[in-house]
């Protein structure tokens, strides 16, 4: 359930820019100092670990109870052991209708519009990181400006526009407003990355007469694969979890991802089977986690901008 | 800092460059621009497009049906007006800042700093599986979290089953509090955020600043007060920022929860604005509050700003 190779990043956080700043295997030996602990430290260590248990036995209740009801039957919304552990659960939302439909429009709808993002991210942040031009640094402010903006403000004319160019309920809608919503943070991470790789070794690239594109996909992309990386599963889990967007331009139940119909899971079967939730909530959630850990340690490197992310 | 702002290699001085033989480190042309032609279409298209409309939506009467469902027409600052004179929409956004305030200024903030500070000292193993907990409070989708979070808060749920233990009753704080729960329920979600981002911070601090300070006398309280928390300002206006901005506009969180209610006592801005645009059917007029969302947002930006050290403005 928890990510261990995220909180691994945590403890060991790196970003391009945070090269020449003194790392975490510096930091860490700071607290030992002069040899062994002192009684001071090691008082200190105990009490702060105490202080994190506390902290994290009330962050852990919740999520406890997504795990402990999804194998109760009789799950309720208290946390409790289950008397008969069973896989009843999991069996019952094991249907196309209620499980892999939502699952699968989440992945057409998300995976789209991730690729939608990177591919227009990938072209647009190579001329800003490589060529010269006097509107580059506004053009880039504006970028990071729309970063922050929050889309939660903008959805209402979004649909209004949307009812008018009938794109309302198109699954092509949604990805392309999906794909141009996480543009801009992905655009900015992206051109970090590509400035981190030296421009001396495209020359060679260039003198023989490669084209932009073809030096680009060539000699660029492979260079920085691993930020790509990030950058593409930060895009991803970004979209995988937003409610909003795909709450307020899809309709039909044929087009709906998980985010929402596990917001009408309730009122689907009159009295909510707890349990069932439970279960769906692990099943929707898996991917998400997996490619958290799957990103590891290179998670430091995009994390803090992640304000993308949350919502 | 560094770690907080990828930002920086995106508007940083530009590295010196050698002059080169072949196109690159040039100037932009017409022909080595088009690869931007997607991205930019996309955003004028999706983002830029609605918040130009929306200017223009604010000022009518368009609505889903009844009067400016027909014929839309425009109707100057009335809905701006409107919103101003309206109880409910003071009450969001009395509610709005609440949320804020308790969720992220105070919990979020706070709780994280205390995190990353504490996963300093803590021991190893424990240090790393409770932020795993934290991190994976903050992965999980956010209906998932709004579901979670309503079993922990409910009536019968784990939380008055936790008071029951110590003999406290029932809280049922969706009925009695519902700013409170939810609150509760965005920090759970958040601080994860807000740790990754101190925790970062703290590791950039060097260790030898803090070795001499404490070797000249210094105790615990004074150098956090002294050194530390100095050197966080970066931080903490970044962080501060972010997570404000992403909090005024949290919506599926308290829609799962409460739906804004029970009697419109969780409903926050963005609740409110869905409210009148879709079950009142007053597009222009959600508009409206969505624009003035937008200037609260603004308005505690340009307070953060003045938090940053003078070489972090831009």
């Amino acid at each position: 359930m928890t990510s261990t190779a995220a909180a691994d990043a945590a403890s060991a956080p790196a970003s391009p820019s945070a090269a020449s700043a003194p790392g975490p295997a510096t930091a860490r030996p700071r607290r030992g100092h002069k040899g062994g602990k002192g009684p001071r430290e090691r008082t200190a260590e105990l009490a702060s670990s105490l202080a994190m248990i506390v902290i994290g036995v009330a962050f852990l209740i919740p999520l406890l109870w997504v795990v402990l009801a999804s194998f109760n039957e009789s799950a309720t919304l208290s946390v409790s052991w289950p008397e008969k552990w069973s896989l009843g659960n999991f069996r019952a939302i094991w249907n196309t209708e209620t499980t892999f439909r939502p699952l699968g429009n989440s992945l057409l709808l998300c995976g789209g519009a991730t690729i939608v993002t990177m591919v227009a991210a990938v072209l647009c942040a190579y001329p800003f990181s490589r060529y010269r031009f006097a509107a580059k640094r506004p053009l880039l402010l504006t970028v990071i400006f729309a970063t922050g903006l929050p889309i939660t403000a903008i959805m209402i004319p979004v649909y209004s526009l949307f009812v008018q160019v009938n794109l309302i309920d198109s699954m092509f809608g949604a990805i392309l407003f999906l794909g141009a919503s996480s543009l801009p943070y992905a655009i900015f991470l992206t051109k970090g990355f590509m400035d981190s790789v030296p421009v001396e070794i495209e020359e060679s690239a260039w003198t023989e007469g490669a084209g932009v594109l073809r030096t680009l996909w060539s000699v660029v992309l492979p260079l920085m694969r691993s930020g790509l990386s990030v950058a593409t599963i930060f895009t991803f889990v970004g979209m995988w979890g937003n409610f909003f967007v795909p709450f307020m331009l899809l309709l039909s139940p044929d087009h709906l991802p998980a985010a929402v119909t596990l917001y009408t899971f309730s009122s689907q079967y009159g009295q909510v089977a707890y349990g069932q939730l439970a279960a769906f909530s692990i099943f929707y959630s898996l991917p998400v986690v997996a490619l958290y850990l799957i990103m590891g340690r290179s998670l430091g490197t995009g994390f803090a901008a992640a304000g993308g992310v949350k919502g | 800092m560094s770690t907080l702002a990828p930002e920086r290699p995106a508007t940083g001085p530009v590295r010196p460059r050698r002059r080169r033989p072949a196109g690159i480190g040039d100037r932009l042309t017409l022909r080595r621009a088009a690869p931007m032609i997607p991205a930019a279409v996309l955003l004028v298209l999706f983002m830029a497009g609605p918040i130009i409309y929306s200017l223009d939506l604010a000022f009518t009467d368009k609505a889903i049906r009844g009067d400016g469902a027909s014929k839309t027409s425009f109707v100057g600052v009335s809905n701006f007006t409107d919103a101003l004179t309206d109880g409910d929409f003071w009450n969001s956004v009395v509610l709005t800042i609440l949320f804020t305030l308790i969720s992220a200024v105070i919990g979020q903030n706070l709780l994280g700093l205390l995190l990353a500070l504490l996963m300093e000292r803590a021991n190893r193993v424990i240090s790393f599986a409770i932020t795993s907990i934290v991190i994976a409070a903050w992965i999980l989708p956010e209906v998932v979290a709004g579901y979670l979070l309503y079993t922990f808060f409910a009536e019968g749920g784990s939380l008055d089953g936790i008071l029951g233990l110590v003999g406290i009753p029932p809280q049922t704080l969706l009925f009695s509090a519902p700013i409170v729960a939810v609150s509760f329920a965005n920090v759970w979600r958040g601080t994860a955020f807000s740790m990754l981002v101190y925790s970062a911070a703290l590791g950039a601090i060097p260790g030898d600043v803090q070795e001499s300070a404490a070797m000249d006398g210094a105790g615990p309280m004074r150098r956090f007060t002294s050194i530390t928390l100095p050197l966080l300002r970066p931080a903490l206006a970044t962080n501060l920022m972010l997570i404000t901005l992403q909090t005024l506009s949290v919506f599926g969180l308290i829609f799962i929860m409460t739906g804004g209610g029970p009697d419109r006592k969780s409903q926050t801005l963005p609740l409110y604005m869905y409210e009148q645009a879709f079950s009142y059917g007053q597009l222009g007029y959600g508009t409206a509050v969505a624009l003035l969302l937008l200037l609260i947002g603004a308005a505690a930006s340009l307070v953060y700003l003045r938090l940053l050290p003078e070489e972090e403005k831009r």
